[in-house]
């Protein structure tokens, strides 16, 4: 075996943990490599450098949000004064996906651009560990060569999982890594699935004007505020999606002109339609059955997610793993960004910090969008018990929905989980719009220790909706969340 | 409850920190009086309860902006695959000015009814005046008066535009934020004299509306703020297409067959030009005339007509207290009168003993260019702390849709931190979406916290505000 290089620190997967992990090592001086390779979905879709979020996740996610959002303004602007835009104007789905992925095109150049900078020698090839210190790296036309590194760090994420119980499934769906790079409109679209993923997808589809349907086996958006998952249903419901709940798909054919006959089954009874397009959302897998671990010794868990301790160790001592598919990490980008630069600053850098998943702040963008932080209602009671903590509510409007009659009223809420003893804000729940940006600087607080007196004395700026977060009086089980006036 | 008086808390003044005293009184039983009443602008403009914010400051003044914001996103919107959109169309002033006021008088209606059917609350459309330390003289429309009692009395009289004294006619020349809300007919070409954020917001409102719009300024923009993050905002303006004239201000206006030729001297030159609408924006000055005030003893700064209250808000007569943008030295903003209105009430009432504190509060510039704040400008920063005591962390960045939809302009972002002890005590953020990504920081200024624990923190992604818990680099 001939090894062609050596390395510090050689990185599989060139995604948010495995880049981010790559550069700092280098700023360091570290001798960095970094191997990614997309393989491509079942129906052939490939991108580039960079992983899920930029080529298929948060990007160009949040890219179409924001396109099916703009076009629910339209109705606002006329409201507001704005003459020539023609309400019912179609949305042209290449044009938009053109433009998305001409902006992730950008991104893949940045980033080898990146790695460039820093002296980090990529590899576009498919890395497999060959010992506990050597990586075989295979191109696309299947030649091979071999690498040294004193560290490892796998970063390989996840891609989509399928239903195992229909045959040849994966020829007459598509996912999350096939949508956003799909080469004609879905059509009318069913989306089997009630992960964010499903939402999202189902949400900004319809706002973009496509008959959509969601699929759902028991409950929407498992792991989260169930109160407040329910209010985006209701939201969702309202806008023109449509919900078959308690059902799940036990077939799926392709019909003469090429569309899908989906048959169900939901309470015992069987159902079926006719869909354009089927978008299976029921979850993701860790991307490591080709990597050889079982070999070279790195344990994993029955799902195929290595089992790492709290400084990203896998079960051989100079491997590390990082992101999506380790076990019980949160499967979000900046938590890989923030812990594969800590793991670099403690290989390299001499630091000791290690990442800390408490009170981490994520967003959902739903139509109406979803900020949260530490605790979910489900969760605080499950821990705390229902006297240990008080529950603060509200229903609000936001100003600029003022403009339109037809903004569901009472769509927005807030919820603070407090708990009795220390007045400390252990979840804070935002449904309403631009949640992102709202709940950023809370985390903050809340990490901190923040108490709801803490909130209250804190000036709000006026008008926003953030600012009804410090305003909070009604409880819940006491009072009604809605308020009365300006 | 004191019978000697008719009611036991009377309030002059129904805007933010009034109608904050009513409620918090009425609340506890109290017998409450509130007289609310609005002298006609110049122009003949009124407007109902609620005072300045909801009729013709902060709501009205953010849906123009956000009018704008949404005809901006017209360019996205073509950019993201809509058809039907023309980037370019025009905007109707008067369909907007109508939705403004039907939501104006839906706020009004609703104080209105608020204040007719709650027990304890009695409502005066009349002119408050003092007459002696616990009687007050209501004056109607048609000029009859009405004297009733109080054990306390509570000024929260606000503001009003000022005008400038050596331009012979200006107030029948010119129209002020005032008016700008209710203007039945498109303002057109506008020159805004001023440089408060009163004027940048209304400039760039305008702008954004597709009118001509010129911004006359004497000095600096944004008096009081981050003079960087001023500068940015004004360059941001001028990417949009707004003009500013900077160094002067006007010299004359006069009535050109309806228009206004406004004259002024610019590097020794004389210079005009005619506008269809001149809008003023030089300043507000609280609206403490005619109040009784100096026969009563209430002590004011005499050249600002401010009234001087203590840190408990108590002005010079001990049962008369004032609130809002009406006394010396408070921010002149919504929430915090509404606080004050409420810690007051407690302290009177309830043995309460917060007093109102104005550091530290979040504020936002609704600019084109939003700019929100808490804490020092680097400025204020540097003369308080010193240059090199303190780390100033910039970044600079493009949102993920303006990088898409090819928009000019950036963001910026500035966190003042201590070196001795990593607190922060300045946050800027000019960008998108300003005031919600502020109000978070809010808490966490308030909490003393470091920047290192701003590192700590994880990012929601994609947004803008991970940004600011990403700033590596220094000045």
């Amino acid at each position: 075996m001939q090894i062609s290089q050596e390395f510090d620190f050689f990185v599989i997967g060139g995604g948010s943990g495995g880049l981010a992990a790559a550069k700092q090592a280098a700023s360091y001086g570290a001798k960095v490599g970094l191997a990614d390779f997309v393989k491509p979905s079942p129906q052939g879709t490939k991108w580039g450098l960079g992983g899920t979020c930029v080529n298929v996740g948060c990007i160009p996610k949040k890219l179409m949000h924001f396109a099916a959002m703009a076009g629910e303004l339209r109705k606002d602007q006329i409201e507001a004064g704005w003459i020539d835009t023609d309400i019912q104007g179609k949305h042209d789905w290449n044009r938009m996906t053109e433009n998305v992925q001409n902006h992730i095109k950008k991104l893949n150049f940045s980033y080898k651009n990146q790695l460039n900078k820093k002296e980090v020698k990529y590899y576009n090839k498919l890395a497999e560990l060959e010992k506990s210190n050597i990586v075989k790296l295979i191109d696309k036309d299947g030649g091979i060569e071999f690498i040294k590194s004193k560290y490892i760090l796998i970063a390989v994420g996840g891609r989509p999982s399928y239903p195992e119980n229909i045959p040849e499934i994966e020829k007459k769906v598509i996912t999350s890594d096939d949508l956003f790079w799909l080469p004609n409109n879905p059509g009318k679209t069913l989306i089997v699935g009630a992960s964010y993923v499903a939402l999202e997808c189902g949400g900004f589809l319809n706002g973009l004007g496509y008959d959509t349907t969601i699929m759902v086996r028991s409950i929407l958006l498992r792991g989260f505020d169930q109160e407040i998952a329910g209010k985006i249903e209701d939201y969702m419901m309202e806008n023109g999606i449509k919900f078959i709940k308690e059902a799940i798909p036990i077939n799926i054919e392709l019909t003469e002109n090429n569309k899908r006959l989906v048959t169900w089954t939901q309470k015992g009874i069987q159902h079926s339609d006719i869909f354009d397009t089927v978008i299976i959302a029921t979850g993701r897998k860790s991307d490591t059955n080709k990597l050889n671990l079982e070999q070279i010794g790195v344990k994993t868990n029955k799902n195929g997610k290595i089992i790492c301790t709290i400084d990203d160790r896998t079960s051989i001592m100079n491997i590390y793993a990082i992101g999506d598919c380790v076990e019980g990490r949160p499967e979000l980008t900046p938590t890989a960004i923030k812990c594969g630069q800590l793991l670099a600053n403690r290989l390299f850098g001499g630091q000791k910090k290690m990442m800390c998943y408490q009170f981490v702040p994520t967003t959902i963008f739903t139509p109406l969008e979803y900020g949260c932080i530490g605790y979910s209602e489900e969760e605080a009671i499950n821990k705390f018990t229902q006297n240990e903590i008080i529950i603060y509510h509200s229903i609000f409007k936001p100003l600029e929905w003022n403009l339109l009659e037809s903004h569901y009223a009472q769509a927005c809420m807030i919820k603070l989980i407090v708990l009795v003893s220390t007045r400390r804000v252990i979840g804070l729940h935002y449904l309403g719009p631009n949640a992102g940006e709202i709940v950023q600087g809370y985390a903050i607080a809340m990490k901190l220790g923040a108490t709801k007196e803490q909130f209250d004395s804190t000036i709000g700026i006026h008008p926003t909706c953030s600012e009804e977060i410090l305003t909070l009086t009604a409880i819940k089980g006491i009072d009604n969340p809605q308020k009365e006036g300006c | 409850m004191n019978p000697q008086y008719q009611y036991d808390i009377f309030v002059i003044g129904g805007g933010s920190g009034g109608l904050t005293v009513v409620d918090e009184a009425q609340k506890l039983g109290k017998r409450v009086g509130l007289a609310d009443y609005i002298k006609p602008s110049p122009h003949g403009t009124q407007w109902g309860t609620g005072g300045t914010c909801p009729n013709v400051g902060c709501i009205p003044k953010k849906l123009m902006h956000m009018t704008a914001l949404i005809g901006e996103i017209r360019h996205e919107l073509t950019a993201t695959g809509w058809q039907g959109v023309d980037p370019h169309s025009k905007h109707d002033w008067n369909t907007l000015v109508n939705e403004v006021q039907r939501q104006v008088k839906g706020i009004n209606k609703a104080n209105d009814d608020w204040l007719v059917t709650t027990n304890g609350i009695t409502y005066y459309n009349k002119l408050g005046k003092l007459k002696d330390d616990h009687t007050i003289e209501l004056i109607d429309k048609d000029g009859q008066s009405e004297f009733v009692t109080a054990e306390y009395i509570v000024i929260a009289v606000g503001s009003r535009p000022s005008f400038p004294t050596d331009i012979p006619n200006v107030k029948l020349l010119t129209i002020t934020s005032d008016d700008l809300f209710s203007l039945k007919k498109a303002p057109g070409k506008t020159l805004v004299v001023g440089a408060s954020y009163v004027a940048l917001e209304c400039a760039g409102f305008l702008t954004g509306l597709g009118y001509d719009v010129t911004v006359m300024v004497r000095s600096i923009l944004l008096r009081g703020f981050d003079q960087e993050m001023a500068e940015r905002i004004g360059e941001f303006m001028k990417i949009q297409g707004t003009k500013f004239i900077r160094g002067t201000i006007p010299t004359s206006i006069e009535d050109v067959d309806g228009k206004r030729l406004v004259k002024w001297v610019l590097n020794g030159q004389e210079q005009s030009d005619i506008f269809d609408t001149v809008l003023l924006a030089i300043g507000r000055s609280a609206d403490t005339q005619n109040l009784g005030l100096e026969q009563v003893g209430v002590q004011t700064n005499k050249e600002s007509g401010k009234i001087i209250a203590n840190d408990a808000d108590s002005t010079s007569v001990s049962n008369i207290f004032a609130i809002g943008d009406c006394v010396q030295g408070r921010l002149e903003l919504t929430p915090t009168a509404i606080m004050c209105g409420k810690r007051l009430i407690k302290r009177l009432y309830c043995n309460g003993n917060q007093i109102m504190e104005y550091s530290d509060v979040s504020t936002t510039v609704f600019t084109p260019l939003e700019y929100g704040c808490v804490g020092y400008s680097e400025d204020a920063a540097i003369k308080k702390f010193g240059k090199e005591n303190l780390k100033i962390f910039t970044s600079e960045f493009t949102p993920l849709f303006w990088n898409f939809a090819n928009r000019k302009g950036t963001c910026y972002a500035k966190l003042i931190v201590k070196k001795e002890d990593d607190i922060i005590i300045g946050f800027h953020y000019l960008g998108p979406d300003a005031a919600e990504v502020t109000q978070g920081f809010g808490v966490v200024i308030k909490l003393k916290a470091k920047k290192n624990d701003l590192d700590n923190v994880v990012g929601i992604h994609p947004s803008v505000a991970e940004e600011i818990v990403q700033m590596q680099t220094w000045k």
